[in-house]
């Protein structure tokens, strides 16, 4: 691997943060109807860390993701992306900017190659239009070919995926899927990459292997991660910063260990912090 | 048998026709669509510019329901747009027609955008009741709008003229038609090996992500129908410039199901679909009149009994494929050629 030494080009990290923070959700609720997904949701992810949100099914998790990517508009609160305000940019722009994603049941385009895949998520930045690309001459022909070194060198190497970058992603695994995802994500030029349960549903060596890519891209990419994670062993391992949500409020948030420890959570994942209660429970045969 | 092909570079990978020995029979093709009006007939030349256009259009639409996944019953009518186009301005300018085939192209692209802005927010059969009703709509201005179409009794248009000869007989217009619809299918070709054909594709495999990747739906979305509807209008401005007489019922809404039915027989979003698609459904009828040609003079009634079954047999023919392979002729090409490469091995 000689992903090294060319990690510099896309390390645009740091420019309009501010004091440090790529992403800040403040005071972000969203309500369908009578339901409220999100309540006062407020955290940030600082340049270069690892942050997890955690918390049990149905916490608001990936609502709070699809408010930060612009698939919902919260009914109040704030996202500010590299220390601008996004509400009522649309996705497509937030991509632009450098918002990129994966999705919980993995979104490849299934009539592609896995490397047309990887070219998509390039889409924003490249220029070639509709006359260039029907002549395939100049623009079209040259950003294609340096996009395809890009890929080839950086990310296909980068990711070892290189037997598969011929066949159609339908027929992949689903860890090689979640894998040609986080590329198409990385070939974006993210500065922040927001992965939605990374891991879920993965064996023990695939799981393995997101986990050292995961840690990966932040070392050598220099990209912040903002990551939805059941997976408590990953989420304990990766982050920084661990952020835990039920019933669509934040509970706690802080470093991995304070978090797991916090009463709150534990009653949040139990149903009762109340080791007593819960034993006596067992006993009546109420358990289970 | 062939192991595989060795590229050096990453061009020489992308390209379109990647073998040697398929670039070989591509010159084969060249020389056979060159040759074809001195070796062949009025008769053989008549069918092949009629699928030369059908191909054209098809094409077109297969760009916008093949490959971006918007189905439409439209093309047709872009393809009037185009033709009296086309008409208008060898009656009344007398532009040179490849000036006139740019801007029926460029007319029709207009009008297939604006029919092609409910498509944000409908899709699959309600887009396509959407884009019927625009067809009915362009009919009802192709016949009512009398001062510039001619109404009913339509226009009747003179031959397009090259260095100052007038093409009037097949054989000639051919040499329009040919060039023409060659590059339209380069363009195509090309089309899907860059960023637009790659968001294409996005839109229609998984619209959400492909948003989350920064593509604008609804302008990739009209920029197909656009491109879609360019190739109607220039199919319809060669169209217009092999019949030379264009009347509101030139232009059906069968037309149209003609040509989402040669996409479907032929292979949703696949060049190769397109082009085979139209010379099947193009082709199919008129081989099985000949079929019942040949045995007329065995069986005189034939042409009263046959005429029925021909029809029947047509329609059969579409299922009969459809079933057998869903994924249209293209695949059975590919299907074709995948047991030729690893003759003797069995596939």
């Amino acid at each position: 691997m000689h992903t090294q030494e060319v990690t510099q080009d896309s390390l645009a990290v740091g420019q309009g943060t501010t004091e440090g923070n790529v992403l800040s959700v403040e005071g972000v609720s969203l309500s369908f109807g009578g339901v409220h997904a999100l309540r006062d949701v407020s955290f940030s992810v600082k340049e270069g860390s690892i942050t997890s949100v955690i918390g049990p099914n149905g916490a608001g998790k990936t609502s709070l993701f699809n408010s930060i990517s612009g698939f919902y508009k919260p009914s109040a609160g704030e996202v500010r992306f590299l220390g601008e305000s996004v509400n009522g940019v649309p996705a497509p722009e937030r991509a632009r900017r450098g918002m990129a994603r994966t999705f919980q049941n993995i979104a490849l385009f299934k009539g592609m190659t896995v490397l047309d895949n990887i070219k998509l998520g390039r889409h924003a930045h490249l220029k070639t239009n509709a006359l260039d690309a029907l002549f395939y001459m100049g623009r079209a022909r040259r950003e294609e070919m340096e996009l395809r070194a890009e890929i080839e060198e950086r990310i296909i190497d980068f990711l070892e995926i290189d037997h598969i970058r011929k066949q159609s992603v339908a027929a992949l695994s689903y860890g090689l899927q979640k894998r040609v995802e986080l590329a198409r994500a990385l070939a974006m030029q993210p500065k922040i990459l927001l992965l939605d349960e990374p891991v879920a549903g993965m064996n023990r060596e695939e799981t393995e292997d997101m986990a050292r890519f995961i840690l990966d891209v932040r070392e050598e990419w220099g990209v912040t991660v903002l990551m939805v994670e059941h997976d408590m062993g990953l989420v304990m391992d990766l982050s920084d910063h661990v952020v835990c949500l039920n019933f669509g409020q934040m509970i706690t948030q802080g470093l991995p260990k304070e978090v797991q420890a916090h009463p709150d959570v534990i009653s949040a994942y139990l149903g009762s912090g109340d080791v007593a209660a819960l034993r006596r429970q067992f006993k009546e045969g109420k358990g289970a | 048998m062939r192991i595989g092909t060795v590229k050096e570079n990453y061009g020489a990978d992308a390209a379109l026709f990647d073998t040697r020995v398929q670039r070989g029979w591509l010159v084969v093709l060249a020389v056979a669509l060159v040759l074809l009006p001195f070796v062949s007939g009025q008769y053989v030349s008549y069918l092949a510019c009629l699928v030369l256009i059908n191909v054209a259009s098809t094409t077109g639409l297969n760009i916008l329901t093949g490959f971006t996944g918007l189905v439409s019953l439209g093309q047709a009518a872009f393809m009037g747009v185009g033709a009296y186009i086309v008409a208008l301005l060898e009656m009344k300018v007398g532009t040179p027609f490849i000036l006139n085939l740019l801007l029926a192209g460029l007319g029709a692209a207009l009008v297939g955008m604006v029919v092609g802005l409910p498509s944000l927010r409908v899709k699959g059969l309600y887009l396509a009741i959407a884009t019927i009703a625009a067809s009915v709509i362009l009919h009802f201005v192709f016949a009512n709008w009398t001062e510039v179409t001619g109404g009913v009794s339509g226009l009747t248009m003179p031959p397009a003229t090259l260095f100052g000869m007038e093409l009037n007989q097949p054989g000639e217009v051919y040499w329009i038609i040919m060039p023409v619809t060659v590059l339209l299918l380069f363009g195509a070709a090309n089309l899907f090996r860059t960023r637009i054909g790659r968001a294409f594709i996005a839109i229609r495999d998984r619209d959400i992500s492909a948003e989350v990747l920064g593509i604008d739906l609804l302008r990739y979305k009209l920029l197909s129908f656009a491109i879609s509807s360019f190739y109607a209008g220039v199919a319809g401005g060669l169209w217009a410039y092999f019949f030379r007489v264009i009347t509101p019922e030139s232009f059906p809404l069968m037309m149209s199901i003609f040509f989402l039915a040669a996409v479907i027989v032929g292979g949703m979003g696949s060049i190769l679909g397109g082009i085979l698609g139209a010379i099947f459904m193009t082709m199919v009828p008129e081989v099985l009149k000949m079929l019942v040609g040949v045995v007329t003079p065995f069986w005189p009634e034939a042409v009263a009994v046959l005429s029925p079954v021909r029809i029947m047999v047509f329609g059969g023919l579409i299922i009969f494929f459809l079933i057998f392979e869903p994924e249209g002729l293209a695949e059975i090409w590919r299907k074709i050629r995948r047991f030729f490469h690893l003759w003797p091995f069995k596939t």
